[in-house]
């Protein structure tokens, strides 16, 4: 069908202010938050009601037309990118009803487009806790978050994103209705395809409805802040928490250069000598913290930390959070470009990670600050450049290449959180096999004949066996 | 095309500052126009996309880029959010003047902004014959915030509900002031802006009372032109110098500790825009807005900050008010505890805290004559916080903030009244 009788039959569906086919509105649909070209779609299609969103599925699939699903766009691999000019963006952000907070059986219904930091407010303002925290959560939607099994900062205690989905409604590529899972704890019932759906980034189906479980939250908090001279130590003091058999809401790290770019630009006064710094917050019952605040003080000064500070109250632990909340808007403003990774080994590698980040950084000459996730070895090595520089960006992307080379070999992975999408794509046979790859295609192309859920992503569909 | 490659190569020069956007998004949570219509192109990373695909010319379609970016409030929460730190306020305004040159003011834009504007007593003739025939189109609406209405005028002005004009501006009222230093005590610039002056009278004397009270000698000038950013908002660059060249005549020959103004806009212009377009005369009235500049403070910031006013014990009595942050103060200058201390310097006022305080109330200055649908949807998040804050006055320190919020409020038959904080502590001397 023409693309012109094709925009009237949507506008028809959807109302004419629900469907953006203007020069200047598909340019805005073009990107997502990683630094990969644009692709400027057909047009986009913004469906207000579940009935709607599946009869544009169908529509599209009837139509050979392939289709991209967009949340709030803050992808970091691409996922959101459309694969071709011909291609169809999808938005959720008309989807984005809180359908049902069970303070009873602890879970919550929600449509895709449902803002992550509205849920977690919602959800807080009923006495329970939503605890997945990927950093774009004020903007990120719940759609987006299971599509890419989201982590944030509380992965060590709480798990990511795939630990809270009890179940989920979504449309396959040809617009069939699909459910799989409950409001129970248990639920058995047929194919974990709830559990296949979640990090499908878009290529299993379109995500109508999730049920996503809640907790109970914590009823205290104490956090602390350890100074390093050696990035060994730092690494030793991660794994003595744990061997206490402690388990920190958070542990995070930030390397000299980090520390040493959020001091130029704050400076709170942070100890520019220090190779690295951990930031732990423990959580739970008051008396179960005071326990656990006290042994993780006591490992931290056993295994060679220069200095700890624990925090007295609120205010104080504010201001030790101030230093990591600091790090990636810091980091982003030192160059116009900022490629952020997510490389994650175990946690017993991160001194061999941050070893050889430090050595890939002075032998590509790139300017490279790591933060991140400690408790569960997922880093966030931040290539500092400027993509206009053809030649310098050439080295930001042989030193990428090097790092997963090198994350591959410690047994860790191409992303603990950020997904695969087309950024990535490259390197899945290296980190898995051949025969994962082809697995994956075949699974697709049994779901999708046709070739058209986010076609390139991930594991292309199209590519031969 | 020596039009269109002038076009590219004037955006160009903003492209070092948009390749600072890292595309993030998170300006998604703050924007209130996002907020109304959920579109990637009514967000700053969206706009910031397109003003970038016209300077590579990705985009050929200057128009289309022309009415994105005057769909924004300007209110600056996208930039106090932003984690890269980028420049949007100055990228959009600087935009706005590339493009719209390129394309041309219209008419009623230019005869507003070159004539109206620039020169302060054409505006005064007119407003004085508008003022006593306004009965004729106006209709009270029996509100509590005493607006009036105006089926007749529908189709120029919409459903609005807005105060009748007052019969006498402020300087027809009270003349040019200067005194003399009381005993060896401050002299200030006082600067009403247009609203002060013409539309909320009773608040600009609400000012000079406290000033009168507090010994404080008053320079007003009753030539002052408009502050500049309706102007500059539309990309009228060349209006800007004109006034300013007026403005700084006014004032560069007097002596004064700090110029001071009820209006959280112009405060903001005079200190982050002035020095700016200044350097477009010449060196001396860059150095004499940059002066300017560095004197010029919010009224409650003046009051609470320099004259020493704060808050007090309130009375059993006292009635529940709230605030409203505008955003020229609250993200452009950094003043919001100084309005909320004033109000509470007077016992007959309980001050509670609204949610979303500093959300933008949608106006956005000329935003709400040409896009009055937005600027009322955004307002009605806004009255839903007044209300469900339950104060019986909700006060704003912009006359901008304020004649949405009274617009809102009377559309919903609501019985909050507004008030300028200083209105508020004047009533206690």
């Amino acid at each position: 069908m023409a693309r012109e009788a094709l925009i009237k039959d949507f506008e028809n569906m959807l109302g004419k202010e629900n469907v953006f086919s203007s020069e200047a509105d598909r340019r805005t649909y073009a990107y997502d938050a990683a630094v990969l070209n644009p692709v400027v779609p057909a047009f986009v299609l913004r469906p207000t009601t579940t009935e709607q969103l599946g009869q544009c599925v169908v529509k599209l699939y009837n139509e050979g037309i392939p289709m991209t699903v967009r949340g709030a766009g803050t992808n970091l691999s691409g996922g959101t990118i459309p694969d071709t000019s011909d291609t169809v963006v999808i938005l959720t952000c008309a989807l984005n009803h809180i359908l049902e907070i069970n303070t009873n059986d602890l879970y919550a219904v929600v449509e895709p487009g449902v803002v992550t930091a509205d849920l977690a407010a919602a959800v807080a303002a009923k006495g329970l806790f939503y605890p997945p925290d990927p950093g774009s959560m004020s903007v990120s939607s719940i759609g987006g978050n299971i599509a890419e099994n989201a982590g944030g900062l509380r992965g060590l205690k709480y798990g990511v994103t795939k630990d809270y989905v009890m179940g989920v409604e979504f449309f396959d590529a040809t617009g069939g209705w699909v459910r799989s899972g409950s409001r129970t704890v248990k639920c058995v019932t047929g194919y974990n395809l709830a559990g296949m759906f979640i990090q499908s980034e878009g290529t299993l189906g379109v995500l109508s409805q999730a049920v996503l479980k809640l907790v109970p939250p914590p009823r205290a908090s104490k956090a602390c802040l350890a100074e390093f001279a050696d990035l060994q130590k730092a690494a030793e003091a991660v794994a003595g928490i744990i061997a206490e058999h402690i388990l920190p809401c958070t542990l995070e790290f930030l390397d000299n250069n980090t520390i040493v770019k959020v001091d130029d630009f704050t400076h709170i006064g942070l100890p520019r000598n220090a190779a690295a710094i951990l930031l732990i917050e423990v959580d739970g019952h008051p008396a179960q913290v005071a326990d656990d605040a006290e042994a993780v003080e006591r490992v931290l000064k056993a295994c060679g930390a220069t200095a700890v500070h624990v925090a007295k109250d609120a205010a104080e632990k504010n201001q030790l959070w101030e230093a990591r909340r600091q790090a990636r808007p810091v980091l982003a403003r030192v160059k116009p470009t900022t490629v952020l990774e997510d490389a994650t080994v175990p946690r017993s590698q991160i001194p061999a990670m941050m070893k050889a980040i430090t050595e890939i950084s002075k032998k590509y000459r790139v300017d490279v600050g790591t933060f991140g996730h400690a408790g569960d070895g997922n880093l966030h090595p931040t290539f500092l450049c400027d993509k206009r520089d053809k030649e310098e960006y050439a080295r930001v992307e042989a030193a990428i290449d090097e790092m997963f080379d090198t994350a591959i070999k410690l047994q860790g992975t191409l992303s603990g959180e950020h997904g695969i999408g087309t950024a990535k794509a490259k390197w899945m046979e290296k980190e898995t096999s051949r025969g994962t790859i082809l697995f994956s295609r075949r699974l697709r192309k049994a779901l999708d004949p046709k070739g058209l859920l986010n076609p390139t992503k991930l594991v292309g569909i199209m590519g031969g066996e | 095309m020596a039009d269109v490659k002038a076009l590219v190569s004037r955006l160009m020069t903003l492209e070092d500052r948009i390749i600072a956007c890292m595309r993030c998004g998170n300006c998604q949570a703050v924007c209130p126009m996002f907020g109304a219509t959920h579109m990637e192109a009514d967000v700053a990373r969206g706009k910031l996309a397109l003003v970038d695909d016209l300077a590579h010319e990705l985009i050929r379609d200057p128009e289309a880029v022309a009415d994105k970016l005057g769909r924004c409030l300007l209110c600056g929460s996208c930039q106090a959010n932003c984690p890269s730190g980028v420049k949007i306020m100055d990228v959009f305004m600087e935009a706005r003047e590339i493009v719209y040159n390129y394309l041309g003011l219209s008419p009623i834009k230019k005869a507003i902004f070159r004539v109206v504007l620039a020169k302060p007593k054409l505006f005064n003739v007119g407003m004085r014959i508008g003022s006593p025939v306004s009965h004729v189109f106006f209709k009270k609406d029996n509100s509590a915030q005493q607006t009036v209405n105006s089926p007749l005028l529908r189709p120029l002005i919409g459903d609005r509900h807005i105060r009748s004009l007052p019969n006498v501006p402020l300087h027809a009222k009270v003349g040019s002031i200067n005194e003399p230093r009381k005993s060896g005590g401050l002299k200030i610039a006082f600067y009403p802006g247009c609203m002060g002056d013409k539309y909320y009278v009773g608040m600009a004397e609400a000012c000079l009372k406290v000033f009168k009270y507090h010994n404080v000698a008053v320079y007003m000038s009753s030539d002052f032109a408009c502050c500049g950013i309706p102007a500059i908002s539309s990309g009228d660059g060349k209006a800007m110098v004109m006034y300013l060249r007026k403005n700084l005549k006014l004032l560069e020959d007097v002596d004064f500790d700090y110029i001071v103004t009820p209006c959280g806009s112009c405060a903001g212009t005079m200190k982050e825009y002035w020095p700016k377009y200044a350097h477009r005369i010449d060196d001396t009235a860059y150095y004499l807005a940059k002066d300017i500049a560095k004197k010029t403070m919010d009224v409650t910031q003046f009051i609470v900050d320099v004259l020493g006013v704060h808050a007090m014990q309130p009375r059993d009595s006292a009635v529940d008010v709230t605030y409203h942050d505008s955003c020229h103060l609250r993200k452009g200058l950094g003043v919001y505890t100084q309005p909320r201390e004033l109000l509470q310097a007077n016992p007959g006022y309980h001050f509670v805290e609204m949610k979303e305080a500093d959300r933008c109330c949608g106006c956005g200055g000329s935003f709400t004559l040409f896009h009055y649908d937005l600027s009322k949807q955004i307002g009605q998040r806004k009255r839903d916080n007044i209300v469900n804050s339950n104060a019986r006055i909700v006060a704003a320190a912009c006359p901008a903030c304020m004649m949405q919020l009274e617009d809102v409020l009377a559309s919903n038959h609501d019985s909050v009244t507004v008030k300028h904080p200083v209105e508020i502590y004047a009533e206690s001397l």
